[in-house]
């Protein structure tokens, strides 16, 4: 929408803005301050911070604290009202989901999930506010505070920032690995990994099978956190240029602009069983794995 | 777009929600649900209850109401017999009085015609003899002929 305003920019200096996360880290001339562009960022290294992403994470991570908290100090088992109704429904769908899916005792698994769904709904439903809306009013605080407006980036969706998707998937496998070694013992998690799927009753045969064994299973194990955070970003992060690519058309001309609004009017439409969907599918994942971290080797 | 220390900063992020969920949100949640669980099924325990109650009510109401009746007809039965019995009684009664006053009626009516009869006797008996002096002109003497006199009177 604001591609018609600022004609000076090319398309894929649009697209690359926006696709441009506002990092803070160590420039090359050894100061700390914000990249001015998307090379310097990468050139920043592991220690920067994507302070756009971050924060939105974070906000909404408190909006969902919040809220929920709000209805948990005065939850009242009489009718329940308003916000409480919304509250109960998201709760009891967890409930219902983390019974039927993780039949073993664990008081922290659907906490887990409610998190898991709230908050990743939260950050994927960023995506439908306008595209441009965000990013120009930054442009605006950060020009106001005297920073060069191709240099203020500002990327609102924070599950398109594969930082935050993979920063949950790691912490769903450091919970794997943790229920994993806790309710079969180290030595029974190393069984797990290395006497299937080939076992044999002769004990050098069986010595041969296990790096077989430990090269078959390692990677489904190490696949499950990058699977994870890589299938939300790659969903949120292509629902995020279509929203950018049909931006652009918008401002083309008077007939692709009404055209352009359609389609994107559309495609929200569309996108709003995405985030809802892939909300639900990192919470119903974790869960699984939880679930199999707690299986036995008797139970597969 | 590359990994950096925003990696670690949504780890330590998520870990701190996961445990403010964990410890503030979800029991107070999950124990007013679990109870209204309860209370919804206690109420419906107690309707069912209650209505249980209202049907063994109805019931007794409806035996009540039968055995009420029953000792009504009963009473009023015992009533008309009674009525009935009065009435018999009251008709027997006026019968041996009809009677009593009939079989005295007919005594008397008795009386007075024998004593009708004896007097017409008697008066014929003058009669006849003053009849027959008359005849005879005092040739028969009063003596000799009163039994035959006597005779023809009693033959009146």
């Amino acid at each position: 929408m604001s591609a018609a305003e600022h004609e000076a920019i090319t398309s894929s200096e649009y697209i690359k803005h926006h696709l441009t996360n506002l990092t803070y880290g160590q420039l090359p001339d050894g100061t700390w301050g914000f990249a001015h562009n998307g090379a310097e960022a990468a050139q920043m290294g592991f220690w920067a911070i994507n302070v756009d992403t971050m924060g939105w994470s974070l906000f909404l991570g408190l909006v969902f604290f919040l809220i929920f908290r709000s209805v948990a100090k005065k939850v009242t088992s009489d009718a329940p009202t308003g916000l409480q109704n919304v509250v109960e429904a998201a709760v009891e769908f967890v409930d219902s989901n983390v019974k039927s899916m993780f039949p073993y005792k664990n008081t922290m698994i659907a906490p887990l999930a409610l998190t898991i769904l709230v908050w990743v709904f939260f950050m994927n439903a960023m995506d439908l506010i306008a595209i441009d809306l965000l990013p120009e009013i930054a442009k605006l605080v950060g020009v106001s505070l005297g920073a060069d407006p191709h240099a203020v980036f500002f990327k609102v969706v924070p599950s398109t920032d594969p930082n935050i998707t993979l920063g949950m998937a790691f912490v769903v496998f450091i919970l794997i690995l943790w229920f994993s070694i806790t309710q079969k013992g180290l030595l029974g998690f190393l069984k797990e990994l290395t006497l299937h799927p080939f076992s044999s009753s002769n004990p050098i045969v069986q010595t041969l099978f296990i790096p077989v064994n430990l090269v078959l299973e390692l990677p489904g194990l190490i696949a499950k956190p990058v699977s994870l955070g890589l299938r939300l970003f790659g969903n949120l992060y292509a629902g995020e240029i279509i929203f950018i690519l049909i931006a652009i058309m918008i401002g083309a001309n008077l007939v692709l602009g009404f055209f352009g609004i359609s389609l994107q009017i559309i495609w929200a439409l569309f996108h709003i069983l995405i985030i809802a969907l892939q909300a639900f599918i990192f919470m119903v994942l974790t869960i699984v794995y939880m679930s199999m971290a707690y299986q036995t080797e008797e139970q597969h | 777009m590359n990994l950096n220390a925003t990696l670690i900063g949504q780890m330590v992020a998520f870990v701190i929600f996961i445990y403010l969920t964990y410890r503030f949100v979800w029991p107070p949640i999950v124990a007013a649900m679990a109870e209204r669980t309860k209370r919804i099924a206690d109420g419906l325990q107690a309707a069912d209850k209650a209505e249980k109650d209202l049907e063994l009510a109805k019931q007794k109401v409806v035996e009540q109401l039968t055995s009420a009746k029953k000792e009504a007809a009963a009473i009023i039965d015992q009533a008309n017999k009674r009525a009935i019995e009065i009435v018999e009684e009251a008709k027997e009664k006026a019968r041996v009085e009809a009677d009593r006053v009939k079989a005295a009626a007919q005594a008397e009516i008795d009386q007075a015609t024998s004593r009708a009869r004896e007097e017409l006797r008697a008066k014929v008996v003058t009669l006849a003899l003053a009849g027959a002096e008359k005849i005879l002109e005092s040739s028969i003497d009063q003596n000799a002929h009163n039994e035959l006199v006597n005779k023809l009177a009693a033959q009146l």
